[in-house]
This record gives structure tokens, sequence and C-alpha cells, in this order.
């Protein structure tokens, strides 16, 4: 919480982006958050990433269940069309609002319990259909919203506030992902925004399901000593597997220093992911060798983070069921719904 | 690059643009907040610490604390902060007996003072209560110098200045009325321990071209100075119809104003450059033309017109200006006549020391100036100090209540046979306003409010006599506004950066990007490129912490446009970042005294 909304004043360096609009036309509400949550830092991350993108936010549909985490759309892009659906239901709502209205950029925000836990099967189908859609999961390992209970996401020997070490496997999010086939896997940090940011342009580019694991910290119940969730923690174990900038369509591509090695994937819209290093000969588009090495990390205690995975050819959810380019919302009612007639000669082509 | 240093007043002082641009260091966020709390007299009496003279200075300051206005740097107009001192002033209870007085038992010095304008009333404020037996000697027959005889009454009314002048006065001074020096040595002889001068730049500038001297010059050219004089003491009552003022500074505007009430009705103000140039403060200017003084542009004066040994008109060369080589050109291309009946001369002021001895120890250095220490204020006769218009050349009446509380700390020094070079430094406190969660002790939300507009008196009031004031003062609702604006500047962000979990909550809500947590790099002018915002503006510091500890990058805040918002603090989880309340410990002429140290 704050005491007052923040003042409408900006910095008079602030440049527009291609729309005309600065950097603070993305914010939205006030948050009611805790002081210091990852969180919060995550919902900077997407203003800063939508505004660089040039994201028009009447464009936008931001979805969202029920946590700390689903709070978050109501403090970004103030002026996007929203949906904060039952607890875990986040992916189901946005597939249908997906396929009504396939023009429209879905941003996604859940957390550990809302994903894993609760809503874990939604999010596997989503995945499975590949819907296009961001999908951000703010992963604390923890359930601050009641207080500080383990989560589907806390690592075994990770202690809650008061000390007791949880004994039950972790559900990770981003190998889970990899085996149901994923299209776009990344995990990234709150704390690390020059590598969050380039990943949730990437991601929202992606011709697919988008998922980026976020680790956020929540600074009321996992902060401390013993947790493995922790701003010192996360700093202290992480690897990045890959190291990657996010070149848009319509920027030109400048020369990449000699010396350094790039690989580069060229996503849907013709936008560019470079990959300006990665770990020990690490390929991104190798889906099996990405969760053994993400698998080997978390076995060493270690947080395995960056563009994890890629594939850009795979098929999203509309390709998948053949429907029409235009989207289901855009077809005039006659053709949306051609009538008991059309219905009766479909019928008896099964006959 | 060295973290920042905020353990000593330089880096909190200078965040207050106004405090630090005021040349008495008066503490204007804390004196606006009086007024928002009703608190008019104690908002007098800390803006009396500092500058003296509030309620004239409400009125008449040149305010060189509203350019550095954080407000102007955000919204495009400072806070009217003169004129909310004129509100605390005008709006006081008596404070006569909270004003600091005299000892009875005196401490044996005799301080002389020359002129009773506002660094001498400075320095004997100062020096009074501390015991000095102080005489000042004034050559007119009412206290306040160039106060009183220069600032027409209808931007200063005369009670304003019998009050304040009185404050210092009744304290105990002596003041010897109508009462000229002619000679610094015969003074000298009276056995003071120390002189103060403070007489002044009591000499208007000639201007010797030709037909100066010619016709009825006598009567219808006059010295601007002078003539506001003779206009306060009543031996002028009128000029005639149409007037040219000659200079375009803050005296000049007040002479087309006074001409305006003293019957003249087409008055112009001939400026030799263009209006960007001008010295007069822009509100002064606008209220000329508000009273239909026409501003002429780009004339130099070249001859007076007479027919008949009377004055007709003043012809005038028509001036272009260009640059080259970062200097200003001027060509003449036109000569013009323009028709009058008077002319004011208001092309500056020279001081006048023909009273001075040259034999009494006093060095005089260029334009026969004597010299004087800057810091200390005395002359290479250790017994003589200078002060005011007097000291170098004529400044301004905030400029002339500083160099009073500085000579007073120096006279205090010599009387004690201690150094006037040995100052004490400014002192600093720093305490939390923190009131409990998200609660500070100031209102921290910002008035989007634009700057309150001072009404004015009917033109048609105002021009049927020499005091009627013009400005009538904020109303109640406007001051309740202008408060609001003040950004507490001095509730100033303070960053412990061991206590920093480098969660980016502060940078992430800052509304006006001033935070960034960023590597360390060679040269703060390499930082400023690497900020949340680039830091353009190089006249405002960056605040640059100790490496943090996660990371050993560092907190970097750009002081530029910080609102004082304190939404950093309200984010910060681990408190590191804090609102404290900065107060400068200006050491006074008291602050040096036994009294003090006992």
């Amino acid at each position: 919480m704050t005491s007052i909304a923040k003042p409408p004043v900006r910095h008079p360096g602030l440049t527009k982006n291609a729309l005309g609009l600065t950097k603070r036309d993305y914010e939205g509400a006030m948050s009611t958050l805790c002081a210091g949550c990852g969180h919060d830092s995550v919902t900077a991350a997407l203003v800063q990433a939508f505004w660089e993108s040039d994201c028009p936010p009447h464009r936008a549909a931001k979805m969202s269940g029920i946590g700390c985490s689903s709070k978050t759309t109501a403090y970004f892009m103030k002026h996007s069309h929203g949906f904060n659906s039952v607890h875990g239901r986040m992916p189901s709502v946005t597939s249908g609002a997906n396929a009504a209205n396939r023009d429209l950029m879905y941003i996604g925000i859940s957390g550990d319990g809302d994903s894993l836990s609760i809503g874990l099967g939604q999010m596997s189908h989503a995945i499975r259909r590949n819907v296009r859609m961001l999908y951000m999961l703010e992963n604390n390992g923890v359930y601050g919203l009641t207080k500080g209970q383990f989560s589907a996401a806390s690592d075994i020997g990770s202690t809650s506030k008061k000390g007791e070490a949880n004994v039950q496997p972790p559900i990770d999010p981003c190998l889970l992902a990899l085996t149901l086939g994923a299209t776009f896997v990344a995990r990234s940090f709150s704390g690390d925004k020059d590598q969050l940011v380039p990943i949730i342009k990437a991601g929202l580019a992606h011709n697919g399901f988008a998922l980026v694991d976020v680790i956020s910290p929540c600074v009321s119940f996992n902060d401390h000593e013993g947790s493995t969730k922790s701003y010192k923690y996360t700093r202290a174990h992480e690897v990045e597997l890959t190291s990657s900038d996010f070149v848009p369509l319509r920027r030109e591509i400048t020369t990449p220093n000699a010396d350094t090695e790039m690989t580069a994937v060229t996503m849907h819209d013709g936008s560019t992911v470079r990959f300006r290093k990665t770990h020990e000969g690490y390929d991104p588009t190798n889906r099996e060798q990405a969760w053994l090495h993400v698998r080997e990390c978390q076995k060493r205690g270690e947080v395995a983070t960056g563009i994890l995975y890629i594939e850009e050819g795979g098929k999203d959810m509309h390709a998948l069921a053949k429907t029409v380019e235009t989207p289901l919302v855009d077809l005039p009612y006659s053709v949306l719904c051609p009538g008991s007639k059309a219905l009766d000669a479909l019928m008896e082509e099964y006959r | 690059m060295r973290p920042t240093d905020v353990g000593t007043p330089l880096h909190y002082h200078k965040v207050v643009d106004c405090q630090y641009a005021c040349p008495a260091h008066t503490n204007v966020p804390e004196y606006l907040r009086l007024i928002a709390q009703g608190e008019y007299s104690e908002s007098y009496l800390l803006n009396r610490e500092s500058n003296v003279f509030p309620g004239i200075l409400g009125r008449t300051c040149d305010r060189p604390c509203e350019p550095a206005c954080r407000r102007g740097r955000v919204d495009g107009t400072p806070v009217a902060i003169c004129r909310l001192k004129r509100v605390a002033a005008d709006l006081r209870d008596d404070i006569t007996d909270r004003l600091p007085t005299a000892p009875a038992v005196k401490n044996g010095k005799r301080i002389a003072m020359i002129g009773c304008g506002p660094s001498s009333l400075t320095v004997a404020n100062d020096l009074l209560p501390l015991g000095y037996d102080v005489t000042i000697y004034e050559k007119h027959s009412q206290a306040g110098g160039l106060m009183r005889f220069n600032i027409p009454a209808f931007r200063l009314p005369a009670q304003v200045l019998d009050d304040e002048t009185g404050y210092v006065i009744n304290m105990g001074a002596t003041v010897k009325y109508n009462t000229s020096v002619d000679s610094l040595k015969s003074l000298l002889n009276e056995g003071y321990d120390a002189v103060y001068v403070g007489s002044g730049a009591p000499k208007g500038k000639e201007l010797d071209i030709p037909g100066r001297w010619d016709g009825n010059a006598k009567d219808a050219v006059h010295i601007g100075i002078e003539w506001l004089g003779s206009v306060h003491f009543g031996h002028i009552e009128k000029i005639e119809p149409r007037v040219l003022i000659i200079g375009v500074g803050n005296t000049a505007m007040d002479c087309c104003r006074t001409s305006k009430r003293l019957g003249a009705t087409d008055v112009k103000v001939i400026a030799r450059r263009s209006r960007k140039y001008f010295k007069a403060s822009p509100w002064e200017l606008e209220d000329a033309e508000e009273e239909q003084v026409e501003i002429v542009e780009n004339h130099a004066p070249k001859r007076f017109v007479y027919e008949n040994g009377t004055l007709t008109g003043m012809e005038f060369e028509v001036l272009e200006w260009t640059e080259s080589g970062g200097k200003q050109k001027s060509t003449v291309k036109s000569t013009v006549i323009i028709p009058c009946d008077s002319v004011i001369l208001a092309i500056g002021q020279d001081n006048a020391f023909p009273w001075i001895e040259r034999d009494i120890g006093i060095t005089f250095g260029e334009w026969d100036m004597p010299e004087v220490d800057k810091i200390t204020h005395q002359s290479t006769n250790p017994q003589v100090f200078f002060g005011g218009d007097a000291a170098w050349g004529p400044q301004n009446i905030i400029w002339a209540v500083e160099h009073g509380h500085q000579a007073a700390v120096s006279i205090h020094q010599f009387c004690q046979e201690l150094s006037p070079a040995e100052r004490l430094p400014f002192g600093m406190n720093l305490v939390s306003v923190k009131n409990g969660m998200q609660s500070w002790a100031y209102s921290n939300d910002f008035n989007p409010s634009p700057r309150a507009k001072m009404t004015h008196e009917e033109l048609v009031k105002r021009f049927s006599g020499v005091g009627v004031e013009v400005e009538l003062g904020f109303s109640a609702e406007q001051t309740a506004t202008e408060v609001q604006r003040c950004l507490n500047c001095d509730i100033e962000t303070h960053f412990e950066s061991t206590l920093c979990i480098e969660c980016d909550a502060c940078v992430d809500v800052c509304p006006t990007s001033c935070l960034t947590i960023a590597p360390a790099t060679e040269t703060l002018d390499e930082l400023r490129t690497k900020l949340s915002a680039p830091a353009m503006n190089l006249t405002q510091d960056i605040y640059t912490s100790n490496p943090l500890p996660q990371t050993k990058r560092l907190m970097v805040k750009d002081e530029d446009i910080c609102l004082h918002c304190g939404l950093c603090a309200e984010r910060c989880p681990t408190a590191a970042w804090d609102m404290r309340k900065f107060e400068l410990v200006v050491p006074y002429a008291f602050a040096h005294s036994a009294q003090a140290t006992a």
C-alpha cells in the first residue's frame, strides 16, 4: 500500500515510443501489494517491455485468476481489456477469449499457487493447445496471500518463516512445460530486469504459448535465510543458461561484436531473438537437451535462467483447429452462425 | 567514484533549491508548512531569523528563490514564495514579546553604523542581544534607507516599514536621525570599537549627452532615485504629461509607475537592448505594462531636444544587435526623436565615499571602491566593516541582510579579539518524519494546481495616490492551495545502503524516474547517461550510495525532478529509504558568542 497515488509528473527526459506514449502511459493503478514485493518489479518489467514493443494498450487483454500475483494485472496498462477469473481458471478463460478474438494480445498473469496447484490442469491444457499468449508465472514458492504456507513450487529443505523445512518435492513449471510440448519456455528473476525485459518482449512476439517462470520473492513470507526463493538466494544461485536480446522487425540489426558468438532465432512476425551467449554449448532449440540441463541445475540447487527453449515453427491453437484468419468476433453473424439449413446440410454429410 | 557525503550539510542543502538560492538561506519549506498549518506568527518568526524583514521582503524581494524553485522544473511555474511570506507577515499576531531582547548589562563595546538601511539594521539586530551598544547615523528623518526612500509606497506601505525597522531599533539602538557622517576619521575618533558602513549606493548615474544641462533641464530631467526620494518627502507632487524613463531596471519600473500616479499620461521606458536582457524583474515589467507604460526596446539616447529652452523630446539611435563570437554588437539603423516633457534617468547607481578620508588605513581599489574581504566584510582598517550596497555596489535587500549577518559575526569576533576569519561552519539536523506505516509528518501528496495569481487594486483606484498599495495579497483559498504546491524539498530522501535488498521497489515506484540501481562508472558524467532517465540538468547533483550488499551496484538518485513524495520510502520493505527533515543550522553572531557556548 502507499498513502498516495503516483503523482502525474514525469521526468522531462522520458522518451516516447512509436505510438507517442511514454513508459508512464503503460502504468496502471497503484499496487496494494506489500512493499518490496517481487511482483511489483515484474509489473515494472512488463510496463517497460510493452512500452519498448510499442504495444497499443487497447489491443491487449490482461487475464488473471486469484492470488497476490493475479492482482498484478490491475497495475499496468490501465486502458487495456481484462478478465479476472476464478482461482486457477485463467488459462481456460484465455483459451476461450483467444478462440473468439485471435487478434488481441493476451497477457496471462498467474502465480505458483494459481498455476501449479488449483490450476495445474488448466495450465497444462493451455500449453498442449499452444494458446497464443504470454503466460507470466510469478513464482515465490509460498502461499503469500494466506500467510506463508508452502506451495507446490517450494523446494525440498526450503524453510518456512518459522523455520520448518518443506519435505514434498516441487513442481518445476519449466520442466513440466517442456514435457507438455511448450514452444517457448523461459525463466527469469524479478530482480534482474536487464534479463527479464527482453524475455517478455520475445514472449510477446512468440506464435504460441510463451511461459515465463519469474522467481519473484515474497518479502513478507519467503525472503528469509533458509528460503530458496529469496532475493539473496536467487542472486547467489542463478545460472544464466542463455543470455538474449530481442530485435523487433523494424529495427535495423546492428552487427554484433565479431568476437562474441551469436545465434539467432527468427520469430513468426520476422523479429529476432539473438542469443548473446549460451552456457557451455547450450542449444535453446533442443527440447531434450534443455530438459536435461534444467534438471541438472535443479539437482545442484541452481536456478537456471534465460530463454530455456524456443520453437518458432510450432502450430498454435488456431492453426491446429484450422479456424479462419478473421477473428470470430469480426465475422458477420450470418457467417458465424449460418442457420439451420446449413446445419442440416452438414448433418446430411455424416449420414 | 566516491559515495555522496550526506553527513555534512552541503548535499542536502543544495537539494532545498530555494534555501540554497536565498542569500540569507531562509528556511522556505518549513515556513510554508507553518503557513499551511495557520501558524502565521511562527512562520513570521522563522523567516525573521534569517531575513529580518519578512513583511518588507514579502513585497519587495528580488526572489532569487523563485527561479531556483524545483516546482518551476516540474510544471513551469515556481511556488509564489515571496507573496506567501507576505501572508505570514500580514496575518501574524503581535509578536513583539517574542523578539530577541538586549540584556540590561551591556558588554562595554560600542559600535557605530552609518546608514539606517537593511544591512545596518541586520547588524544591529544580531549584535544588540549580545550586549553591544549600537549607534546608527541616518542622514534622513526616518529609518529604512533605500527601502523607505526609493521604493514607492504603493509597493511597500509605510506601516510595514515602521513595524519592522521598529522591531530592531526598539531593542535599544540609538538612531541619530538627520545626522549625516561627513568624516569617517572624526567618527573613529569618537572611540567606537568598530564601525559598520551600510550607507548604500546613493548616487544615481548621470547621462552626460548633448543637451543634458541645457534649457530647463534642471526642472525637466531627474535622477531616478533622487526623484523617488523627493516624491517620498513630498517635495515633488506632480509631473508633466509625457515622461521618458531611461533605463530598464527595477528603479526604472518604480519611476514609471510613480509618474503615472503624479499625473503623467504618456510614459515610455526606453531600453538599449531587447527584452531578454532587461534588468528589471519580469513581474515588475508586467506590473508596469498593466499600468499602460510602454516599453521601447533597442533605443540608445543621443541628445536632449529643446524648443525655446523647453525640453520637447529626446533623440535616440535605433539599434540592431547581432552576436558574433559570443559578444553582442550593435549597429545604428536610424535615429528617432521621441517627444516628451520630462525625463527620468534610471541607469544605475554608484557608490560615493567622499566622506571617507584616504589616510585612515582603508585602501581603495578599482573604481574607487574600498577593498573589502568577501567573507569577513572587513576593510583594510580592521575596525571598519562594509556591507549592503556600500560594500561591492548595488545588489538587493536580501543580499544586504545577509551582509549584515556576516558582518555581525565579524564585528563580534573582532570585538572579542578573535579572528573574524575564524567562523563556525554550517550545521544540520536530520530527523525522520516517519509517523508509522505510510504515514509522514508532512503532506506528501502532489497538488497539481497552477500558481496563484496576485489580485491587484483596480487601475482607477490605484492612481488616486502614491500610497495606495497595488497588490492586495492572497486570499485564504489562494494561500491554502499555494502552500500545497511546495514540494517540501527539505524532507530529504535519506538512504542507508546496508539495509537495501535490491528489490527495485523504489526504482519502480518513483514517478519521475529519479532512481537507478547501477554499476559504478568511472566518472559521474558517465553515470548521468546511464540512469532510468538521463540526468541532463547539470546544475543538479547526483546522489550515489555506498556499494549495495548483494550485488555491489550503487543506488543512484538524480536530484533534479524529485517530488519528495516519499513513495520510495513507502515502498521500501527494509526502510533503507527514509524521509528525513533537513534543517540547516546557520551560525549567526549569537552562535559565536559566549552565551551560546555557556
